[in-house]
Order: structure tokens, then sequence, then C-alpha cells
């Protein structure tokens, strides 16, 4: 889009531009890729762990705070959408096609699993966050937990066994769509003058509050919006996998978002975004690799999911010794592309001159 | 009634694992104010240690008082050397660097640890396997002190066991020990001047590498005790044993003040308490979320704990 037109669009096209442009674009990705059921699967898996990737980033890496507990947002996402799901399953909007119906409930249940979720991250928030750093750790932790325990008590949840029948309305559209808006949303709050108070309270929280910056307000706030992403996740999650269950949202689950934002850059979207595609294609991948090579044995296989854990723990180790500020520190992929690409640039060159 | 005292027996057993355990944490804590998340898990090694000296003893002579005591030695001995390699290796380069460094870093020292014992790799060295890493499959650990009841009162209504007051006792005098050496000998004086403040302390002449060192090893050493205090009452031995009990035992340290000895062995009886009444009144699903429940409530209302001092940060 030229300078020239972005100036001469009204205020509000301005803002709708990016999203309306998505939307075409991720029609025709739809009409490509729909029939294809295990790239959707597939695609549909990174999506939401660029989702809770991207969220988590704006509580642990923009206001420096340090939750470990976001796959408990993720889990009240999922639940509350699923039985949401459950409940409308047999309804049908009146005058609409089946399919534009149920794309509608699943928007609504999304929009119910966001919504309760988000409740939960104010509900944690705005005690907690007036805690220093490792404590908010213990108690995001201890919420995520204390989530888990209460789902596997819970008759109507489905309890430790699981709550299943929920209809898979999920499509590689909506994931992406929503993969859209988050790293639209964070990105816009990186930017504005709110997300500058969230860089000061982690840069120092003493200095930004002499400054006049509502320390706690801004935290509970980008708090809710992390854990609003997070059900958001949980939401689609729950719409394309057959069965959920607390194993799905364990202290694991958590930490595997954990190492995808510190591995990506404290701070750098893009960062949490290309972390998290290559750490779940990359298992995955070795996964299939492994099925394929070994037939029917499938122990291989079995062995990746098995090593991927104590990898994920050493990896963080590694990264905090040698490069703390992971892949693209606090900067965007556009902000360290070029100059990668320019230090190449001239050694090229110089042969030839 | 009879219901009620057995509650309040039991749960002060449990407590004092959690104490035990709690102790180590709020001593690294002290000197180096880094949550050792990692903590739980030395102690899980500590048992598989303890358990695998077990094995090689025997059935005969791993009962024996010098049987028990080279367990308990080895276990020890190889938690101080893991701790001390931790800290060296982990922990020292990120020491100036923000805390939230040495943070990620405990958990993932912690995560690498639990799920790394869950692999089962074996050597095969000739005719000899040696088994690398157990496993994840749960373990019977040996019944190196043999539960007898110690006490009993009216027809079995209140049964008092013998581990319960053993380790009872073990935590007491640790306590003890520990608030001695801490406020009484030179080595003390020197955590607590680190504790203070660690550079002005090195300017002084305290060898502050070697005090944070001995503060680890010493911490880690207690976490194989309360580790193998614990296995031998619940005697299952698996991986992520470390990771509950550690994370239980911080809450008590939390509760209690962090930091704090005494603090954190108080702390500890509490959350055994409130532990074992959840559970007995209404169901052991409920038993894990307790302990969080009540790190958050006091969070709450006295963030700096039941003994700890409210510390207002300076620039």
């Amino acid at each position: 889009m030229g300078a020239a037109s972005a100036k001469t669009m009204p205020y509000w096209a301005r803002g709708l531009a990016p999203l309306l442009g998505a939307l075409a674009v991720l029609a025709m990705l739809q009409w490509i890729f729909g029939p294809m059921h295990f790239f959707v699967y597939l695609s549909s898996l990174v999506g939401v762990n660029v989702i809770l990737a991207v969220s988590l980033n704006v509580v642990n890496g923009m206001t420096g705070q340090f939750s470990i507990g976001h796959a408990g947002f993720m889990a009240v996402g999922a639940y509350l959408s699923g039985l949401f799901s459950l409940a409308v399953k047999e309804l049908n909007i009146r005058g609409l096609p089946a399919t534009l119906s149920d794309q509608l409930l699943l928007l609504a249940a999304i929009g119910v699993g966001g919504v309760a979720a988000a409740a939960c991250g104010f509900l944690v928030g705005l005690p907690s966050l007036r805690l220093k750093g490792d404590y908010l750790a213990i108690v995001t932790l201890g919420f995520g937990e204390i989530i888990r325990v209460v789902v596997q008590n819970t008759e109507t949840l489905g309890g430790a066994l699981g709550l299943s029948g929920i209809p898979q309305r999920s499509s590689f559209y909506m994931v992406w769509l929503w993969v859209f808006v988050t790293v639209l949303v964070a990105r816009r709050i990186a930017g504005s003058s709110h997300g500058r108070s969230l860089w000061a309270i982690r840069e120092d929280e003493v200095a930004a509050e002499a400054m006049g910056v509502d320390t706690t307000g801004y935290k509970v706030r980008s708090f809710v919006v992390s854990s609003f992403f997070a059900g958001v996740a949980g939401a689609l999650f729950a719409h394309f996998v057959p069965i959920i269950n607390p194993g799905s949202f364990t202290f694991v689950k958590s930490m595997e978002v954990v190492v995808m934002v510190v591995a990506g850059g404290l701070g750098s979207t893009t960062g949490a975004i290309v972390a998290a595609v290559c750490l779940t294609l990359l298992p995955e991948g070795m996964r299939s690799l492994f099925l394929r090579l070994g037939g029917e044995d499938a122990s291989l296989a079995q062995k990746v999911d098995q090593i991927r854990m104590p990898i994920y723990g050493l990896l963080l180790v590694l990264l905090m010794l040698v490069r703390p500020q992971g892949l693209f520190g606090t900067r965007e992929a556009w902000d360290v592309l070029p100059k990668w690409l320019s230090r190449r640039g001239p050694a090229l060159k110089g042969p030839v001159a | 009634m009879s219901d009620f005292v057995q509650h309040i027996i039991n749960g002060l057993a449990s407590g004092t694992i959690y104490a035990l355990v709690a102790l180590g944490y709020t001593m690294v804590y002290g000197v180096l104010k880094l949550i050792n998340f990692a903590h739980g898990d030395v102690m899980m090694v500590g048992v598989y240690l303890g358990y695998g000296t077990a094995f090689q003893l025997g059935r005969g002579s791993q009962s024996s008082f010098l049987g028990v005591l080279l367990i308990f030695l080895v276990a020890m001995a190889g938690c101080a050397l893991l701790g001390f390699v931790i800290e060296r290796f982990a922990y020292r380069p990120l020491r100036e660097k923000p805390r939230l460094t040495a943070l990620i870093t405990a958990i993932g020292i912690s995560f690498a640890l639990s799920y790394g014992f869950q692999l089962d790799w074996v050597a095969h060295l000739g005719s000899a396997s040696v088994t690398l890493l157990p496993g994840a499959a749960p373990r019977a650990f040996p019944e190196i002190i043999k539960p007898t009841e110690w006490l009993v009162f009216g027809d079995r209504d209140v049964v008092v066991w013998n581990w319960q007051v053993i380790s009872l006792g073990i935590a007491v005098a640790l306590m003890v020990g520990l608030q001695l050496l801490v406020f009484k000998t030179r080595f003390g004086s020197a955590m607590r001047a680190v504790s203070f403040d660690h550079r002005t302390a090195a300017l002084m002449g305290i060898p502050t590498d070697r005090v944070i060192a001995t503060t680890f090893m010493l911490g880690s050493a207690l976490a194989a005790g309360a580790g193998l205090l614990y296995a031998i009452k619940d005697t299952a031995v698996q991986p992520l044993m470390g990771t509950y009990v550690g994370l239980k035992a911080f809450v008590a340290a939390v509760i209690g003040g962090i930091g704090h000895v005494p603090g954190a062995v108080v702390g500890a009886l509490l959350l055994g308490l409130c532990e074992e009444f959840v559970v007995g009144y209404t169901s052991s699903s409920w038993r894990d979320a307790v302990a969080f429940g009540f790190l958050i409530a006091v969070l709450l209302v006295r963030p700096e704990g039941l003994f700890g001092r409210a510390v207002a940060e300076k620039v």
C-alpha cells in the first residue's frame, strides 16, 4: 500500500484495510489448501502456537513480566468454547446456509472462550501483578495448575477423560484469520503510546512509575489482552482436535510457549512467530519422518516426543548463557534482516571491485 | 475426634518433608535472591541416587544402620556435586545479568532434569549394562527403614509411625542447626553479608563465589536428604516427583517469608496441615490445588510472608 493512498484514506479505513486484505488472501488460500486435510491440521497447530507465542510475548516480552501459566488461559478458552459449541450443536441460524451458520457459531464460541480467558486473566492479574517478577511466575503457574485440577474434578467438563464431541468447525481460514488479528493487535500495541508505557515498565518499573506510568494498570491490561488471545487459541484448538482433556493444558504446554517466546527474542513479535513455526514443525516433521523410516516400528517417533522436553530445557539454559536476547532481541525481522543481508553484501561485492 | 487428631499428625508429617525441602529453597534465596526452580528436581536426582545405592547394597545390608547411612551419604554427596555444577556453569555466569535470565535458566534446568530422567538410556559395555537414565516408569523405593507403628492410641484410632517421628526430629534439628550456622558461625556471617550486598561483601574480602557455591551445595544436600525421607514414606520413585514437592516447598518458603529459616519450617507445617485437612474432608484429587490457592491468598494479604520483612526498593 503506497503512502499516498494511506493518507487519502479515511481514518477508520486505514485501520481496516490490512484486515480486509488478509480476508481476501486467506479466502484464496482456503480455496487452495482446504481439501488437504493433513496440511490443514498441521497449519492449524502452527497457527494456534503462533497465537499463543505472540500473545504471551505481550506480557513476557513487551511488559517484562514472566508468566508461565499460559496453558491455563488456553484451557479456559478451550473448555468454555467447547461447552458453548456443544450446547448449540444442533442450532442453525435461520435464513443462513449451514456452513455460514456454523462459522458464525464458531466465531461466537471463540468469543466466549476469549472473553472467559480474559476475565480469568483480569482476576489473576489484578492482585498478582502488584508482585515482583518471580512471584508472578509462581502465581501464574499455580493458576494453571488450579485450572487443571478444577477441570479434572468437574463432571460437566468431562473430568480427567476429557471433553469430546465438540463439532469440528475450525478451518484453515478461521485459524489464520485469528493469527492475523493477534499479530496485528500485538504490533499495534507495540507501536502505540500504550506500548511505549509497556516498554518503559519492562526496562525499569520504578523509573516508569516515577514518570507517571500507571504500572499496575498497564500490566493488568497487557495481561488481559494476552489471556484473551490465549483463550482464542484454546477455542480454536478445541474445534479441530477430536478431544480435549486436562493433559493438553499442563505446565509442559505453558513451557513450550515460553521457550518459543524466549527463543524468538523477548519483545519481538516476528521472533515469536518464527520460533513458534519452527518449534511446531520441527518435532512434527521429525515424527513423520521417523514414522516413514521406521515403518511399523513407532518407537522412533515416540522417542522424538520424549526427547523434545529435555531438549527444550537445555535450549533455555544455553540460550540464556549464549544469547539471552534470543533470535531477534526486541527487534523485528525487518529491522534485523537488512543488516544481516548487507553484512553479507560487501563480502560478495569485494572481489568484483 | 480421633480422625481429627490423626489428620493433624499426618499433616505435620507431610509438612516436615516440605520443610526440609523448603529450607534449601530459602537458604539459596537468602544468599542469591534467586528462586532455584530446579531444587525439587535436584531432590529427585538424590532419590534416584539413593535408590541406586540401595539396589547395589542388596536386600540384606540396605536396611542395616550402616547401609542407611551410606545411602544417605551417597545421595547427599551426589546432590551437593550436582548443585555445585549447576551453580558454577548455569547460575554464576548470569549473576550480574537481569534476574529474569537466571529465572529462565532455573526453569530450563528443572525441565531438563525432570524430563531427561524420563528417558531410558542404558549403556551396554560388553556384557554389563549400565542404566544412565532411569525412564518414566515409577519404581518402588526399598524399605530401608521399616515402617512401624511408634505409638498407637485406642483401638488403632490414632497411629503415629516411626518415620513421621524421625522426619519431624530431623527437620527440627536441621532448622536449629541452620539457624546456628547462619547466626553463630563465621561462615554464617559471610552468608548474611553476601545476602545483604554481595558486591560490598566482596570488597570486604569475603570470598563471595565460595560462599554462594557452598550454600548451594548445602541446600542441594538437604534436598537429597529430604527426598529420601519422602521416598521412604511414599515409596514410589519417578522423575516428576521433584516438581510438585519442589513447588509446594517453595510455596511453604514464601508463606513463611522467603529467606527466613524458621519461617520456612512453620510455613511448611501449615501447608502440610492445610493439605491434609482438605484431602481428609473432601477428596484427594484437590490436593494439588490447595498449595497454590494458599499461596495466592498469602501473597494477597501479606506478600512478604508471615515472618518476612517488606523491603522497599531503592533506586
